[in-house]
């Protein structure tokens, strides 16, 4: 890798994403300054007014890495993501959304279509009496406007540019960051492709581990709102669907922590093709019954399956999304 | 991880382009078989010269309890019509319990593929024991003539087509214009 003269250059930059993973980059509290001493930032739109322009004016390749959050729905974050490709020695995708798709890519459950209809139509809180949808041009008091273009399919970041690295969670945990960071500016870089954070699962650094039973076995599932919590215990043996088995850890347990169920925000480990899918092999086995109707009655404690086990990653699933009609 | 990604991406449904018109298709149904009876079963239905439905491609597993959620999921993308899992009957299993674990597994799994657009008779658990050759035979037929029925598994997977469009510098699917469009169909209730 060249060494460009100065300060290395960085960019961050948003797609589809909901502002969490910039919070968690200001999370970095007095941590954020180690990294802005250290690296020129050439890109952030919440907090720096840079344009477009300035990156195109840019030699290829003299960013030494953008961190990019959010999935790719549109046109122009597609355009954006190529763009910061082409002018980074390392792209970066930061957090679910851009590694996996994150919550946004459940509209893959949806079509262009279904989305416009609930977002712009049908939900409860919109005051659409005209029906107004987005259009890609239109003309408003004499000026010609343009949207960008809205795919029918949300794809993780991997999917549209290559990437080198991941930083993931939802958002990435403080130190998770500061550990990739660190590994990005030692210059040792690991093999391309690299989930920037431990190699496990959630239940390796769980407080309540210990308290996980070795023959677990669930006859019901219960949801948070449904039962007291208790603080100690392991929350599958309470019948809480926790996907921490199936999760790669890196967080501390956070959410259990804070007795809440681990909903698998850092994907799957190393060793894992579907997040997903692993989750539903990890879970089902646990389910008690051995016939249909057993099975099929704890089974129907999960009432949205893919929006719990896909939560974060059905656009990088194996299946990546629902078929279209 | 990331490069798994990508290689899963690229490869999925190259084999699908060779599908053509309704008249000729023959549904691909990968089948998992356990080691100690369904696979045994279809080893007595070969020996016994019996007949059945070749679209089924077996795999041999050592148990049904063996049969990660990831290996349907990975057919399916990468174009099988349908997957057909075959274990002990329930108390016969090698490994005491393999499949319970793999019923349950299946139970979820096709709420799963069912929420994601694949019909459910695409995927099938049988129990068939080691003696059971004819049963296998009439399995195998079933399925093949269902799937047959329900056609070929169509799964969109636009970010490979988007990706290998770019790549060969073809148009886009162009979004502008599908934009446009659907933006003028959506309807106003």
């Amino acid at each position: 890798m060249t060494k460009p003269e100065g300060k290395p250059k960085v960019a961050f930059y948003w797609c589809a994403s909901c502002g969490g993973c910039e919070e968690a980059v200001v999370d970095l509290a007095e941590g954020i300054l180690d990294v802005v001493g250290a690296v020129d930032i050439v890109m952030w739109p919440v907090a720096l007014d840079f344009k477009r322009a300035d990156i195109e004016a840019m030699p290829d390749g003299s960013i030494l890495a953008s961190f990019i959050n959010g999935a790719i729905r549109t046109t122009e974050q597609e355009e954006m993501a190529s763009l910061l490709r082409r002018k980074s020695q390392l792209v970066i995708a930061f957090g679910a959304c851009s590694q996996l798709g994150g919550i946004p890519g459940l509209a893959n459950l949806y079509d262009r279509e279904g989305v416009y209809r609930a977002a712009y139509l049908e939900s409860p809180s919109t005051e659409n009496p005209e029906g107004t949808l987005p259009r890609l041009r239109s003309r408003e008091n004499g000026y010609d406007l343009s949207l960008p273009g809205f795919y029918d399919t949300v794809r993780a970041l991997g999917q549209v540019i290559d990437v080198d690295y991941a930083i993931p969670g939802c958002a990435p945990h403080p130190k998770v960051i500061q550990a990739a960071v660190a590994t990005l500016l030692s210059g040792e870089l690991p093999p391309k492709g690299t989930v920037l954070a431990p190699d496990q699962a959630v239940c390796e650094e769980c407080p309540r581990r210990e308290s996980k039973p070795l023959d677990l076995s669930i006859s019901e599932f219960k949801r948070p709102h449904e039962v007291i919590i208790d603080e100690e215990t392991c929350l599958l043996a309470q019948g809480l669907l926790c996907l921490g088995p199936a999760t790669r850890a890196g967080c501390d347990a956070a959410c259990v922590c804070g007795n809440m169920p681990c909903s698998g925000c850092s994907g799957p480990t190393s060793r894992v093709l579907d997040h997903g899918a692993k989750a539903i092999s990890g879970i089902a086995s646990l389910i008690g019954g051995d016939d249909e109707e057993a099975i099929d009655s704890v089974l129907d404690g999960i009432p949205d399956p893919v929006g719990t086990f896909y939560r974060y990653g059905l656009p990088a699933s194996l299946l990546r999304r629902k078929t279209l009609s | 991880m990331l490069e798994q990604a990508d290689s899963t991406v690229q490869a999925p449904q190259a084999d699908l382009t060779s599908q053509t018109s309704a008249e000729d298709f023959e549904p691909r149904i990968v089948a998992l078989f356990c080691n100690w009876c369904t696979y045994m079963a279809a080893d007595l239905a070969g020996t016994s010269r019996m007949r059945y439905a070749p679209n089924v491609r077996v795999v041999r597993v050592m148990c049904s309890g063996r049969i990660d959620p990831q290996f349907v999921m990975h057919a399916f993308a990468r174009g099988a019509d349908g997957v057909l899992i075959g274990g002990c009957h329930p108390g016969d299993c090698h490994y005491q319990e393999g499949n319970y674990k793999a019923l349950r597994r299946f139970r979820l799994l096709r709420r799963v593929i069912e929420s994601l657009g694949i019909e459910r008779e695409r995927l099938r658990l049988e129990w068939i024991s080691a003696s059971e050759a004819d049963r296998l035979r009439k399995v195998a037929d079933e399925m093949a003539a269902d799937i047959r029925a329900l056609g070929p598994l169509q799964l969109s997977i636009p970010a490979e087509e988007f990706r290998n469009a770019e790549g060969a510098g073809a148009e886009i699917p162009s979004p502008e214009i599908a934009g446009e469009t659907a933006a003028k169909e959506v309807a106003v209730p």
